[in-house]
């Protein structure tokens, strides 16, 4: 029942072989294998510090890793030209520049009729002219969004995009994102640690335990995923009852590791 | 009641200016200081008015306005492009923080035997004066500024693809101005007080030689026009300096 074996897929198929991330001593991602078809919707669960989002940021190419490939299509990613694009748990908007021309961010040419089509889809078109400051979360969320989409990326990250808003939001972001996704058929990876978010929008559910796969479970509802429909709250059990079952704080925590002060260089 | 708040707000900042003014005239003219001392403000505003009728006034003015802004310009150019170099390249701020942070704290005026063997006490002398106060307020908040750059947003913009002048154009310098312009401000005001200092030591021209020239007649009247002159010239420099403000920073919630 689920769509990624449509035909005519806009996303790309990544192959995970063997990947390691170590902060000094500290091992996060350990020897993880994962393998994640063209236009899938995989979410990606787990304890604080388990290493996902650290999994996500090396997908980006925001981190380099210690060890292992990422493929996509059967080239590495970063060789590959396939576009990905990362949506952050803030929305990072540039405040000193429209909403349009946030939208519009890193594209040459005639790009405003096209950020303003990209607006439109996140129902977002008449607040095009606003600065970042006048929206609400949620608002700004939804222009990340398409600044994101707005380059047709074959592969989408989320990085707990919805984790800073309230719940009615957070529902009208998630049924948006399903959509989108719908349209776009690309290839989606969510980090989130709301296993409802993940068990509502994705084909796969992974939990991800002491830097590896802990679980890999396919999500074989039908879409638009009703909370209280049959086998939603079974599977959502599943994976909490597994998340539970480890001891806490095994690790501390260095998933959400900010980027420290004089780490950031631009040379120009 | 709205016309009538609008008007309050406007006006009651001077208040306080207007209540001085009047208490002065009045203590003025009542003998209780000498004009010697403290001329009346009327009469303050005679010589202004006899000063601006034969000119002197204007080409005073004119003469310091622009040695305060060339001066201002060079430092805050050069301010501005030190603040640049340390904080865009970590080789850079190796090689020029250090030495810069050393020369900030001198005095300016401790240069001043120095400046009058090196420049004569020509143009050059004041505008090194002006400049040398006015590079370090600028370079400090540039440096700031860049380093402060909300290092998320340069994530982003980096996996956008910005990269080199566009990243610089887009994120970073935006990032700073706040910063920046905080500096412009705080340069302004010592390039006034560094420009009264140069004039009146040796000068031929400005409002500094104004002042100089009248105290030695005893003109306590244009001395004190003089200064009052220095006070609305500030007041009228951080005036546009704000203005820049609110409209290079008009994305800014505090300006909106």
């Amino acid at each position: 029942m689920t769509q990624t074996t449509l035909e005519g897929t806009a996303g790309v198929a990544l192959a995970i072989r063997g990947l390691s991330k170590r902060f000094g001593t500290q091992t996060v991602l350990t020897t993880l294998d994962l393998d994640i078809q063209a236009g899938e919707f995989v979410a990606i669960v787990g304890r604080s510090g388990c290493g996902k989002s650290t999994l996500l940021r090396l997908v980006a190419g925001l981190d380099r890793a210690s060890a292992g490939r990422i493929d996509a299509d059967g080239v590495p990613l970063a060789q590959s030209g396939a576009d990905t694009r990362l949506m952050f748990q803030d929305a990072r908007l540039l405040p000193w520049k429209s909403v349009l021309a946030n939208v519009g961010l890193g594209l040459a040419g005639d790009w405003q009729p096209r950020a303003r089509a990209a607006l439109g889809e996140v129902g977002l078109a008449e607040h095009a002219h606003k600065w970042p400051s006048q929206l609400s979360g949620g608002q700004r969320q939804r222009v990340a969004l398409a600044r994101a989409l707005i380059h047709e990326p074959q592969l989408l990250l989320l990085d707990e995009p919805l984790g800073a808003l309230d719940a009615l939001t957070r529902i009208e972001m998630q049924q948006l994102i399903e959509r989108l996704w719908q349209r776009h058929r690309c290839t989606v990876l969510l980090v989130t640690h709301d296993v409802e978010e993940a068990v509502a929008l994705a084909d796969r559910v992974l939990l991800i335990e002491e830097g590896r796969v802990g679980l890999d479970l396919p999500v074989p509802l039908s879409r638009p995923r009703a909370r209280g429909a049959t086998g939603f709250g079974a599977i959502e059990e599943q994976v909490l009852a597994r998340v539970l079952r480890q001891p806490e704080l095994a690790t501390p925590q260095v998933d959400e590791l900010p980027i420290a002060p004089g780490a950031l260089r631009w040379a120009l | 009641m709205t016309i009538a708040n609008v008007l309050f707000k406007r006006l009651a900042p001077w208040a306080a200016p207007a209540l001085l003014v009047l208490a002065w005239q009045w203590a003025a003219t009542h003998g209780l200081i000498g004009s010697r001392i403290l001329p009346p403000p009327l009469e303050v505003l005679k010589a202004g008015v006899t000063l601006a009728e034969n000119g002197e006034l204007w080409t005073h003015l004119k003469i310091s306005f622009w040695r305060a802004l060339i001066g201002f310009a060079i430092g805050g150019g050069l301010g501005l492009l030190l603040g640049l170099i340390t904080g865009l390249s970590r080789r850079g701020e190796l090689l020029l923080d250090t030495s810069v942070q050393m020369i900030r704290n001198i005095p300016p005026l401790a240069l001043i035997p120095l400046v009058i063997l090196w420049f004569g006490i020509d143009e050059a002398a004041k505008l090194f004066l002006v400049a040398f106060g006015t590079l370090f307020p600028v370079y400090i908040n540039t440096y700031h500024g860049i380093r402060s750059v909300d290092a998320g947003l340069v994530e982003m913009a980096r996996s956008y693809g910005l990269r080199g002048w566009p990243l610089f154009r887009d994120v970073i310098l935006p990032g700073a101005l706040p910063s920046i312009l905080v500096g412009v401000r705080f340069a302004i005001g010592f390039a006034w007080i560094l420009l009264i200092v140069a004039e009146t030591i040796s000068a031929s021209s400005g409002i500094g030689y104004l002042a100089m020239n009248a105290r030695e007649f005893l003109q306590t009247d244009v001395v004190v026009l003089a200064i009052l002159l220095y006070a609305v010239l500030g007041k009228l420099s951080d005036w546009a300096a704000r203005w820049v403000e609110r409209i290079w920073l008009r994305w800014h919630p505090a300006y909106q």
